[in-house]
């Protein structure tokens, strides 16, 4: 098993005839995802990677019973396309668009909320690099080969940082269930909470790493609900230790201006809450073979 | 983005925001015109930087003469004002905001954030302005009111009465602050504000309500549909380097470390520097370099890193997503030929055979590195030696 996404998810790709969603669609095909077709509006009708091209979500949704998407929209139209997808019933939307206005998120996340917590779909990103079941399937921009198929969850702000990890453990021979990016902004469409909650549901995840950084609540919240609900092991890392007061690190969300925002404060809030916090970024792959262990 | 307090007043006055009269000015001569169009007889002379904390660096000064105000201008302008918030280099002055001075009663302060474990916008109020919202929250917590802003309707008049009379303004004060309120949430939202703040905002003796002093930062996300923000930029407001950066679409910061970084992504970036630091080294930089990063693109971040003289050593981290090592390569290695210190590289991920073959066979002295531990221990060595060598 998995979170979120296998084999037999039915995918579109929102933005589906630009460049780069064509070369990112072609390599989660490759990868053996499910992808049935896309939407570019104004090109409905039209077939690309031999599969069809629809004007709106909705209609991909009817002809093709899609259930997830990849969002590869410029800033200036995601949350229109976020809410898009919304409104057409997909359980799952990973939006990859780098630079949404944090205002446009708050409202697409209030927006979400018209529907009953059955139906309401889930976003993952922005500013992500979206999400891989080692072995099964993407809906991302991720390199497929670094993921062995294994039993480790990872939940990422960072996608490099997700790599690296991933990668150290293939090393070690440690596999990956899953590999979630939730993305460098300030307001994410889910959570470190929310995955916490789907990998501690999956019989074939044993562990999970979870990779924060700077800025922002969510891995305080995150860590203390693992402690209060989690029986599987949670490996904890945060980067940005060197990263000055005030300063915008690269991602949007990545700065400090609150107490509780520096990464020491984050790694020392997981530590109190029973994670196995890595000491360095270079320690990931050792960090969770060992609490593996601990864990057998 | 950061803009001015003589900018944010007039983008919040245009909300209905009530300001004291004030022009701003780019000489003493200019500054002592304003004074006289605005007439009166007392004159607040302040320092247009991006920084609070102006008024304890000398730069906010009472005048009661045009000549006080001449010589209060002459002092500021063309120098470099430091503050507990603008780091020891400090920020120029090259204008001053020249404004009416009245005495007032009250001090409040008014913030509106966006509060990311809510997602929603945040009001923080308090009768305890002039000082900075961490002294209050730290001294006098109970004099903290707030509300949260539902995205669908917005900031509701009831919520500003909440927090008017909260503040034991009396009714004349409470219909202007509810408007000072309202306005301030209307600029935050249609601008793409990601924080207003007015501290003080002060209360007269015949019952005006005036926002005295005003900071407001925009969404770098949401600049490409705010043309008038765009327009507000002042880069020499800006690290010069940070400014050059911007204008190349790259992520840089600088620190005051003497190991160069050049990484892909964000998060393996700062992982990157705490890793220098952790094998005792100490970053001369962020810098995310992106997703497709050309040879071109490689070669504008060398140059952007080695225009810091303090730089010893480079460390470049790239795990190809998009990205393909031999393409990264290239551009290293192009970068690398006329470099005067020592580089240290290491690559993974995407064609990351072919990128190491391409390092390999340039000839040049190139440091290589298989994980991200290895290079950090060999860049703080290099920049050790290098150092030693000078």
């Amino acid at each position: 098993m998995s979170i979120l996404i296998d084999q037999t998810t039915r995918v579109i790709v929102q933005g589906f005839t630009g460049d780069k969603a064509t070369f990112h669609a072609k390599e989660m095909i490759a990868y053996g995802t499910h992808v049935v077709g896309g939407v570019t509006p104004g090109k409905g009708g039209q077939r690309h990677l031999d599969r069809p091209v629809f004007n709106t979500v909705k209609d991909a949704v009817d002809t093709t019973g899609a259930e997830a998407s990849l969002a590869f929209v410029p800033p200036a139209f995601a949350a229109d396309a976020l809410m898009e997808a919304a409104d057409a019933g997909l359980r799952l939307v990973c939006v990859i668009t780098d630079g949404i206005p944090a205002q446009d998120m708050m409202r697409v996340k209030r927006y979400l909320r018209r529907y009953p917590k059955e139906r309401r779909t889930t976003i993952v990103g922005p500013n992500c690099a979206g999400i891989i079941s080692a072995g099964k399937a993407m809906l991302g921009i991720m390199p497929g080969h670094i993921y062995l198929p294994g039993n480790v969850g990872i939940v990422s702000r960072s996608g490099t940082l997700g790599y690296e990890a991933a990668a150290q453990m293939k090393a070690l021979g440690i596999g990956v269930s899953t590999s979630v990016g939730i993305g460098g902004d300030p307001i994410n469409g889910s959570s470190f909470l929310d995955h916490l909650a789907r990998f501690e549901e999956d019989p074939d995840t044993h562990a999970v790493v979870m990779i924060g950084e700077i800025g922002g609540p969510q891995e305080a919240e995150a860590a203390q609900w693992a402690k209060e609900n989690m029986r599987k092991p949670v490996v904890g890392y945060v980067a940005g230790l060197t990263a000055p007061k005030g300063r915008r690190m690269g991602h949007a969300g990545a700065i400090i201006s609150a107490v509780g925002d520096t990464a020491a404060e984050k790694a020392e809030i997981m530590r109190s809450f029973g994670l196995h916090v890595a000491p360095s970024a270079a320690e990931l792959g050792t960090t969770v073979a060992r609490s593996l262990a601990r864990a057998a | 983005m950061d803009i001015h307090e003589y900018q944010a007043k007039e983008l919040l006055a245009g909300f209905g925001v009530p300001i004291p009269r004030g022009g701003v000015a780019y000489s003493a001569d200019q500054a002592v015109y304003v004074a006289t169009e605005l007439g009166g007889w007392h004159w607040a002379v302040k320092a247009q930087i991006h920084s609070g904390a102006r008024g304890k660096a000398g730069g906010v000064k009472l005048c009661r003469t045009y000549h006080e105000v001449a010589e209060a201008a002459k002092a500021m302008l063309g120098t470099r004002m430091v503050t507990n918030q603008t780091g020891p280099a400090g920020k120029m002055v090259s204008r001053v905001y020249v404004e009416m001075a009245e005495p007032f009663e009250r001090e409040i302060y008014l913030g509106f954030v966006l509060d990311r474990k809510a997602e929603r916008i945040r009001v923080i109020a308090s009768a305890a302005g002039g000082m900075e919202i961490e002294e209050i929250a730290h001294a006098k917590p109970e004099t903290i009111l707030q509300a949260e802003v539902e995205p669908a309707v917005g900031l509701q008049p009831f919520q500003a009465r909440q927090l008017a009379f909260g503040l034991g303004l009396n009714l004349k004060q409470v219909s202007q602050a509810v408007t000072a309120l309202l306005g301030c949430y209307r600029a935050f939202r249609d601008l793409d504000a990601t924080m207003v703040e007015i501290n003080p905002l002060v209360v007269t003796k015949d019952d005006r309500v005036l926002a005295l002093d005003a900071k407001m930062s925009f969404d770098d996300n949401a600049i490409f549909r705010r043309t008038q923000i765009a327009e507000m930029r002042d880069v020499t407001q800006e690290d010069p380097r940070e400014a050059q950066a911007n204008q190349l679409g790259l992520n840089y910061v600088g620190l005051e470390g003497d190991i160069g970084c050049i990484i892909n992504g964000a998060g393996l970036a700062m992982a990157t520097m705490d890793m220098i630091k952790y094998a005792g080294g100490e970053p001369a930089n962020f810098l995310d370099v992106g997703g497709g990063a050309s040879p071109e693109r490689v070669k504008q971040a060398f140059d952007l890193v080695l225009s810091d003289r303090g730089v010893r050593a480079i460390l470049v981290n790239i795990f190809a997503g998009i990205n393909r090592c031999d393409w990264v390569a290239q551009g290293v290695v192009a970068a690398a030929r006329d470099l005067k210190v020592p580089l240290v590289v290491r690559l993974a991920g995407t064609n990351v055979e072919e990128g190491e073959r391409i390092v390999r066979e340039s000839g040049l002295p190139i440091i290589t590195a298989e994980t991200l531990a290895d290079a950090a221990h060999k860049a703080v060595a290099a920049a050790r030696d290098h150092r030693a060598a000078a």
